[in-house]
């Protein structure tokens, strides 16, 4: 990270390396940029949501070095040499929708899609870390992030079917692989 | 929503830090899992000239030790990590049953323990049991280091005593000591948000199940965690002889919480003696069918 001269701005700028998506990025920006801003102004990237901006409502959660944390409450400074994935990062290598957002799909886990970014990256670490979940976990699991036209039942319905999915798809590879 | 303007540290050593706190004093603030920072300054309740970030300083703040004694932890460890960590479950039990309260699991994974105790939060629950266990804090600045008793730590809603130049590099936990037993919960308006009223126990047995001694902390009732000490109204009778409502009312006579938009201060009483009978039900019953008092 260096520092670089922005006398005109009258604001510290550095320039932050981080991997995002599994891509190395380098990004110059004020130190005071959350990492959801930095994410969506300086990478382009904006399936990454801003709702509340303090935390509250989860629709900007990304997985920093895999786990679900606001980005919001981040500074794009802080996120040096770690790695970020945003939403659309959780497609499969092959183009194939991931289990969490097939779940969605499936389920009609949305409606105007707002929220949506924050609810695939919260379930797809949820269902990596609990992969066999109660509906009651289901629903803990979603407790931070909130919808507002949805509804939340096809949103707790999606978090399990995603781990149906996910559960699927490893015997179909499996299988793939004994064949 | 954004935040005022800052300089930005970001140190690579504990006493690189202290350095910067010394040097900007009073401008200064510590972040770490900015998961109160963040907000306050982007509401623009605190504006920080400068921010000393010490996210990077992993090897020197991030230990969690866990021994017969009890829980240490460095400033880095987030409360996620805590949570899930068995040893510290086991010893000092206390700490996951709070942690499960503390906000949501994505704040936890992000928040650092050490972090929510230098925030003060009278709603927060690890300020309140650490009050509770009779932990202690340790804070360094270029002036040295210092051992600070969670009894004299909290002087204020949202302040500690802690120096313009100190950092708060760890918190102990201590494990209560005989057979004893913890309950923890809160009561909120929805799960995840700020308790309008919460409470931790420690309920200590002897080997006839007579209480030793029975504490219990509030959560949004005190300005600073205050702990209760209803030893004397419990001491030599069987755990199963207690009135546990009248333990209830005896909390409820002696506290005077605020009212606000989230409750009346005559429901945070109510809710206080609700939340006793409960928990030192609990924390009793723990005692003796768990292990977790089981101290050789």
């Amino acid at each position: 990270m260096t520092s670089t001269d922005h006398t005109d701005v009258g604001e510290q700028h550095l320039e932050v390396r981080l991997r995002v998506n599994g891509m190395p990025r380098r990004v110059e920006l004020p130190v005071r940029r959350t990492l959801c801003d930095a994410l969506r102004q300086d990478l382009g990237l904006t399936g990454t949501h801003v709702g509340c901006e303090h935390g509250v409502c989860g629709a900007c959660t990304v997985l920093l070095d895999g786990e679900p944390v606001r980005s919001c409450l981040m500074l794009a400074v802080s996120a040096e040499d770690h790695d970020v994935t945003t939403v659309e990062g959780l497609t499969e290598p092959d183009g194939r929708l991931s289990p969490t957002q097939q779940a969605f799909v499936d389920c009609h886990g949305l409606q105007c899609g707002f929220c949506t970014p924050g609810f695939l990256t919260t379930v797809s670490a949820f269902i990596e870390e609990n992969p066999d979940p109660t509906p009651e976990e289901a629903r803990e699991a979603v407790g931070g992030n909130l919808c507002r036209c949805t509804g939340y039942q096809n949103i707790v319905a999606s978090v399990l079917r995603a781990a149906e999915i996910q559960k699927e798809r490893a015997t179909e590879s499996t299988e793939g692989s004994d064949a | 929503m954004k935040t005022p303007k800052f300089t930005y540290h970001a140190p690579r050593t504990v006493a690189e830090a202290l350095d910067v706190l010394a040097e900007h004093s009073t401008d200064a603030k510590v972040l770490a899992g900015g998961q109160s920072l963040v907000p306050v300054m982007a509401m623009r309740l605190a504006s920080p000239a400068h921010l000393v970030d010490i996210n990077r300083l992993t090897d020197e703040l991030s230990a969690l030790e866990v021994d017969d004694a009890g829980v240490r932890i460095g400033a880095l460890v987030r409360h996620a990590r805590l949570e899930r960590d068995e040893a510290a479950a086991a010893r000092v039990p206390l700490v996951g049953q709070a942690l499960r309260h503390v906000a949501h699991p994505t704040i936890r994974n992000r928040g650092t323990t050490v972090g929510s105790l230098a925030h003060a939060d009278p709603s927060a629950e690890m300020p309140t049991v650490l009050a509770l266990l009779g932990g202690h804090v340790v804070a360094r600045s270029v002036r040295g280091e210092r051992t600070i008793d969670a009894a004299d730590f909290f002087v204020g809603p949202m302040e500690s005593c802690l120096g313009y130049d100190e950092l708060a590099v760890s918190a102990w936990f201590p494990a209560p000591e005989g057979r004893f037993g913890t309950a923890f919960d809160e009561i909120c308006r929805r799960h995840g948000d700020y308790a309008m009223c919460g409470a931790g126990v420690v309920a200590v047995l002897d080997e006839a199940e007579q209480y030793v001694s029975l504490k219990l902390s509030l959560v949004s009732v005190n300005d600073v965690p205050e702990v209760l000490d209803l030893t004397e109204v419990v001491r030599g009778t069987a755990y199963d002889e207690v009135d546990h409502a009248a333990l209830g009312d005896w909390v409820r006579d002696r506290i005077d919480p605020p009212g606000d938009l989230h409750a009346s201060a005559d429901f945070r009483r109510h809710l206080a003696s609700v939340l006793t009978k409960r928990l030192t039900r609990e924390a009793a019953a723990r005692a003796i069918t768990t292990t977790e008092g089981a101290r050789a």
